[in-house]
This record gives C-alpha cells, structure tokens and sequence, in this order.
C-alpha cells in the first residue's frame, strides 16, 4: 500500500487530538498544557510539510520553518512567565492564577 | 510492503503511542522525555516526506534547544506533581468525548478528501528535483528572496522573545555579594589599609 498524503494527514489529525485531549486532562498543571500546545503545533507543522511534499510545492516547508520559530518564541516566553510566577506564588497550579482577578 | 511504508508505520505508531504518553505520564519529566520521543519520529516522518532541513531542524531546535529548556524548568521548580494529579480524571470522559469527536471528524473530512493532481502542476514554488539541487538549497533559494521580509520578522520574533525571557526573569537580590569592578580598582592604600596597634599579649 503506497503511502499516500491522508495517511500523513491522519497522524497529523490524531497528534493534533492528543494535544487537545492532554490541555483537558491535565487542567491543573501548566508545564503539561505548554508540552500540550507543543504538540498541537508539531501537528500543524506536518500538516504543512505533508502538504508541501504531495503537492511539490516548497511555500509548505517555508512556512513550516517559519511556525518553527513562533513554538520556540512562544515556549520561551510561557516558560519565563511561569519560572516568574512560581517565584511570586511558590505554585504552578493553574487555579492559583487568580491575583489580576477585579 | 516497501521500506518506506514500513518506516512510515513505525515512525507514526512511536510518535502517537509518546504523544498519548505526553499528556498522560504522572510525572512531567517523563512527560518531557516523551515529548522529545515524539519529535524525534515527527523528525523522521519529515525525512520520509524528503523535508531533510526541516527534520534536523526538528532535531536541532526543538529537541535541543525547546524540550531541553522544558526539562529545566521541570526540575527547577519544585512542585508537588502528585498532589496536582489529583482529580485528573474528573474531566478525563468529556475530554475523551471532545477528542473522539474532533479526531473522528479531522480523518473523516481531511484524510478522507482526494486532492487533485492538477494542483501540483501549478504551484507557485515547485520544489526542484533532488538530482539538481538539494533540500536545503532549495530552501535557501525560497527564503532569502521571496520570502526575505518573513525571514527578517521571524528574527525580529526570536529576538523579541529573547529580550522578553531575559527581563521577565532577571532579578536583582539585594543580598548577596557581587563584584564592582570600579569600586575595586579605585582603592587606594589609604582606604585600603588600616594600621592598628596591638598591645603585646592582649591581640586584637
């Protein structure tokens, strides 16, 4: 059976549920939400090097690269915004983020 | 069954398999080793499509550099994982439910629809074949011409976020001994030495 691209799109679908599914399971925790979003975009990213491969089109791969540095952006700045937030609360859990709360 | 289909199975059954480990280890370490297992195989997933570039990508940034830094805050901070486990299955059945949902209709519509060859006759960059030039040339030929400003600006986001991690978690403490390098330069051997008497037998 050749490899087609709905198989890729299928692991691509399934990874991108797990992300979602995890965000629902662990609500508490936020390290496990951030891996969670990780995963939700590693989805999209072979959703759009798959796109780029079957369709012989090299935009996929630049924008893939470009979705690249955004997660890294992102991972950076909600894991220095939770190191900060641990040391004001001496806490992760999510329902302890309520100080900005009127 | 060819190779490829064979490593194509493979890659995607670990990948899933750790991913569904991700979200569902007890402890967030191990939740970051599976994260690395999952991007690991999504890297070799990238090479069976022919985007070498982007797998070692994959490999360099985001094992290197993403899941490394997870896996110092993980054991930075010291946190009671097993206490926020607790009532993690409160919502596990409506989030199942969700997921179920979502996944069956993400197969269903998108694996499930045919996408024309014609398309890929007409496609703004065709990708070169890999006898005339390689993936990462390739690349390279694409980003730094017509998509030179997205580059700039994707920069511009990395330094941003640099700039951003640095000042959220930058703290001066008060309290502790630190070098000035001014102050240590400009003594002089008045502000420096003291001269004491000592009366015999009594020390200071």
């Amino acid at each position: 059976m050749e490899i087609g691209i709905s198989h890729y799109l299928t692991v691509s679908a399934i990874l991108f549920t797990l992300g979602v599914f995890g965000i629902f399971l662990n609500r508490k925790n936020i390290i496990v939400i951030l891996m969670s979003v990780e995963l939700i975009l590693l989805a999209v990213n072979i959703n759009m090097v798959a796109f780029s491969a079957f369709l012989n089109d090299l935009t996929g791969q630049v924008f893939a690269l470009f979705i690249l540095t955004v997660a890294a952006a992102e991972a950076a700045i909600g894991l220095a915004i939770l190191v900060v937030f641990y040391r004001n609360r001496g806490s992760i859990a999510v329902e302890d983020v309520n100080m900005m709360k009127g | 069954m060819g190779l490829q289909t064979l490593f194509f199975y493979l890659f995607a059954f670990i990948a899933v398999a750790s991913a569904f480990m991700v979200v569902s280890a007890r402890n967030p370490v191990y939740s970051v080793l599976f994260l690395i297992l999952t991007f690991f195989n999504a890297a070799g997933l990238f090479l069976l499509t022919g985007a070498e570039f982007l797998a070692m990508i994959l490999l360099v940034v985001y094992i290197g550099a993403v899941a490394v830094l997870f896996l110092f805050v993980v054991m930075m901070l010291d946190v009671d994982f097993a206490q926020m486990r607790a009532g993690v299955l409160e919502y596990a059945p409506i989030g199942a439910l969700v997921g179920l949902i979502l996944a069956a209709e993400l197969i269903i519509v998108v694996a499930g629809s045919v996408f024309s060859p014609e398309i890929a006759k007409t496609v703004p960059m065709p990708i070169p074949a890999l006898s005339q030039r390689t993936n990462t040339a390739a690349l390279g030929d694409v980003i730094y011409t017509h998509y030179i400003y997205f580059f700039q600006i994707a920069g511009l986001v990395l330094f941003v976020a640099m700039i951003g991690a640095i000042v959220l978690t930058l703290r001066h403490r008060p309290n502790i001994k630190r070098q000035n390098i001014s102050q240590q330069v400009g003594r002089t051997p008045e502000t420096a030495v003291q001269v004491v008497k000592v009366r015999p037998g009594q020390g200071l």
